[in-house]
């Protein structure tokens, strides 16, 4: 009496007609959140073009090396010249502004949100459900709400991607800081610590190492989405690999496809060697240390730490 | 040896200590269910059965107990009697659920935050078992931890963190993180940034309890030493009553987070009041743990009609033998602290009555060699000193 193939609960059609009422009820709101966005990927991409390639690539080796040391500064080096020979320039830009700007907003977001869910079991409790759901929900089914509230483009796709990226965050802050020894807290709390103070003296340098593993995945997942928002118009290398394959240009696709590769090796190596420093190297001058002393080819502890010692002496 | 202070402490008039830190029928609970099984405590339901009955667990059951200014005061217990739990209702790291704590008579258990943090900063302050370290921060910011959150500006604060580095002996690891340092190190840097904020009250969580048998010796003289000359008032926890002994002035010991037994540490070795104490003190090295002044009679003169002779000053002039009437200089002469192995090491190297002489060298009293052997035995009825709680 059922029939296979009839509608009965037309649930496609109720998500629907909801979203369109969101999207006209609600049209400043939205306007309100992408403006931000797009301000903030016009900056960050206008700059990125701004710099002359050459410059921009020994930037990032600069970067790699005092980061994560020689190999990936040469792994970082000679990709970027690859993709600068490729053509594909521009393109890899316009990704990259788009994976730092989701990156900024995430942290912007994310963070405070972890923090939060720390400290309330409720906030968690209500929280932790919907981080549950958007990790579950294949990434390219955001893009549809998305389209309907920001519309299609490059803005709209920073939004997707930020929508994907933010949960690991929001999870690893919150790990982060309810996993900080006991004694530490009580430490904090019987020396007269604030809650501000206990969160910046104690919490947030303790749960760092987490958070920014936390980070390490938030870059993935927006290297990925980044990827998968060329789908609804935004550009970069994605659309270089929606073209390629449109026109059937395999050749083309396959370009914009070892691009994307190449700067997602390089964004891992990054961020996991921000990562996995050494607990003791979490002051700035501490990673100058150890940069410097990673630089001159030392990389013995003892000298490590006598450096930093020297420097926060000065301090 | 046993420290000075202690036989000071047992020769003081009670009435005359005045106490930095007074705790007040203080219970804790820990549990959803916490009116229900307060009432139930309070009728004198047992742990066990309040676990049962309501989920809840008493961590601290009724316990009034005061600490003496600048003294160390111990906390025993085995594990689970809620020692930790009592110590950190007293800097209120735990809301006690009822009960007052005072220090120096205002009761801070119903005060304000900016209050308890103004304690916290400057009043009371704490070792923990663990150390309680920032990792990635130097020992000298370690130190200088209290200090930090006071707002002290940094150039003040290393420098007075700097002094206590050196106060315990580690000036030249300043610089160094904690991870480098020994464990025995690394609990000097928690003392040290608990001296640093001037508090004057000092908890110590079992704070050597994860120390090797050697450091943690070396810590306790460490701390006696320290006492010497800063006599902070300090809570002292501890699981062991060895240590207990060894530091304290006054020992309450603990079990089911009740306080079943409180006093000095010769009187609850005299009497342990309780079969759960007695099994602690059955193998306390009386000899050390006792002095002349506990076994020693007032009486100059002996039940053999052998007698000490006094001179107007109140001195020893010698000692009458009861046989011959001779009076000779042939007695040994100790003082009322001298513990009793002491006593004991010198009587077998040089025979003879023994008296009692304080630091002006007046006679205090005499030392039986019945009452030596009793003492170091530990049989009651020679002994001074009574259960304060009978
Ligand atoms: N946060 C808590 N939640 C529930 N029960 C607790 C909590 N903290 C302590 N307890 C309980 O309170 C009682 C006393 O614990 P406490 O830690 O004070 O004992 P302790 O004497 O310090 O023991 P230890 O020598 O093991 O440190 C124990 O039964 C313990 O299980
Ligand atoms: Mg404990």
């Amino acid at each position: 009496m059922l029939d296979p193939e009839e509608v009965y609960i037309p649930l496609d059609r109720w998500i629907q007609v909801g979203i369109e009422w969101v999207a006209d009820h609600f049209r400043p709101l939205f306007r309100s959140i992408r403006w931000p966005v797009d301000e903030l990927l016009n900056v960050i991409n206008g700059t990125l073009e701004a710099i002359p390639p050459l410059l921009l690539i020994a930037l990032f080796g600069g970067l790699a090396l005092w980061l994560a040391g020689k190999r990936t500064a040469l792994f970082t080096v000679v990709s970027m010249l690859f993709i600068l020979l490729l053509g594909i320039w521009l393109e890899t830009l316009t990704t990259l502004s788009l994976i730092a700007t989701a990156i900024v907003v995430c942290v912007i977001i994310g963070i405070p949100l972890g923090i939060l869910c720390a400290r309330s079991d409720r906030a968690w409790g209500i929280i932790r459900p919907v981080l549950d759901v958007m990790q579950t929900t294949p990434s390219f089914v955001y893009l549809i709400p998305v389209v309907m509230l920001f519309g299609v483009g490059t803005v709209p796709g920073a939004v997707a991607v930020i929508v994907v990226a933010v949960p690991p965050l929001i999870r690893f802050t919150n790990i982060g800081i309810r996993g900080v020894n006991e004694e530490l807290i009580e430490a904090g709390i019987a020396f007269g610590a604030t809650d501000r103070q206990l969160l910046w003296e104690i919490q947030l340098p303790q749960a760092l190492p987490t958070i920014l593993g936390g980070l390490n995945q938030t870059v993935l997942l927006a290297m990925v989405m980044s990827v998968i928002v060329a789908m609804i118009g935004a550009e970069g290398l994605g659309l270089v690999v929606l073209q390629g394959l449109g026109r059937l240009d395999v050749g083309r696709a396959a370009v914009g496809g070892i691009g994307i590769v190449l700067m997602a090796i390089i964004l891992d190596r990054l961020t996991q060697a921000v990562a996995e420093r050494d607990p003791r190297a979490h002051s700035g001058k501490a990673r100058i240390g150890a940069a410097l002393s990673r630089l001159f080819g030392s990389g013995h502890r003892q000298a490590e730490g006598k450096l930093e010692a020297s420097l926060d002496s000065k301090n | 040896m046993i420290s000075q202070a202690k036989t000071d402490q047992t020769d003081r008039d009670i009435s005359t200590v005045t106490d930095r830190i007074e705790i007040r029928d203080v219970y804790k609970i820990f549990g959803r269910r916490k009116e229900e099984a307060l009432a139930l405590v309070r009728e004198g339901k047992g742990k066990s059965e309040i676990l049962e009955r309501t989920q809840a667990v008493v961590g601290v059951n009724n316990v009034s107990l005061s600490v003496p200014k600048g003294s160390i005061s111990v906390i025993m217990g085995l594990s689970g009697s809620g020692k930790s739990t009592l110590a950190r209702c007293v800097n209120r790291i735990l809301e006690p659920d009822a009960g007052q704590i005072l220090l120096d008579g205002e009761d801070y258990t119903k005060c304000s935050d900016a209050r308890m943090r103004e304690i916290r900063r400057r009043r009371i302050s704490m070792v923990f078992q663990n150390f309680g370290l920032l990792p990635n921060q130097t020992v000298i910011d370690n130190v200088a931890f209290g200090l930090k959150l006071r707002k002290v500006p940094l150039a003040e604060r290393h420098k007075k963190a700097g002094e206590m580095l050196e106060t315990v002996g580690l000036s030249e690891w300043a610089s160094h993180l904690p991870g480098e340092l020994s464990g025995g190190m690394r609990q000097r840097v928690g003392l040290a940034r608990a001296l640093a904020t001037e508090a004057d009250v000092l908890i110590m969580d079992e704070a050597f309890s994860a120390l090797d048998p050697l450091i943690r010796t070396e810590m306790q003289d460490e701390l006696l030493r320290l006492q010497n000359t800063l006599h902070k008032t300090v809570l002292f926890i501890t699981h062991d009553f060895q240590e207990a002994l060894r530091l304290g002035t006054k020992i309450a010991v603990m079990a089911d987070g009740a306080v079943i037994r409180d006093g000095t540490p010769q009187e609850i070795v005299i009497d342990p009041g309780h079969d759960y104490v007695a099994a602690f003190t059955r193998n306390v090295d009386r000899a050390r743990l006792f002095d002349a002044a506990s076994v020693m009679s007032e009486s100059p003169a002996d039940a053999q009609g052998g007698r000490f002779v006094l001179n107007d000053a109140g001195e020893v002039a010698g000692w009458q033998d009861p046989v011959t009437g001779a009076v000779s200089e042939g007695f040994l002469a100790v003082r009322p602290e001298t513990t009793l192995i002491e006593i004991a090491g010198a009587a077998a190297r040089r025979r003879g009555p023994i008296a009692v002489v304080d630091a002006e060298g007046k006679f205090r009293g005499r030392i039986s060699d019945e009452a030596l052997l009793a003492g170091i035995a530990g049989a009651k009825e020679t002994m001074k000193g009574s259960r304060t709680d009978a």
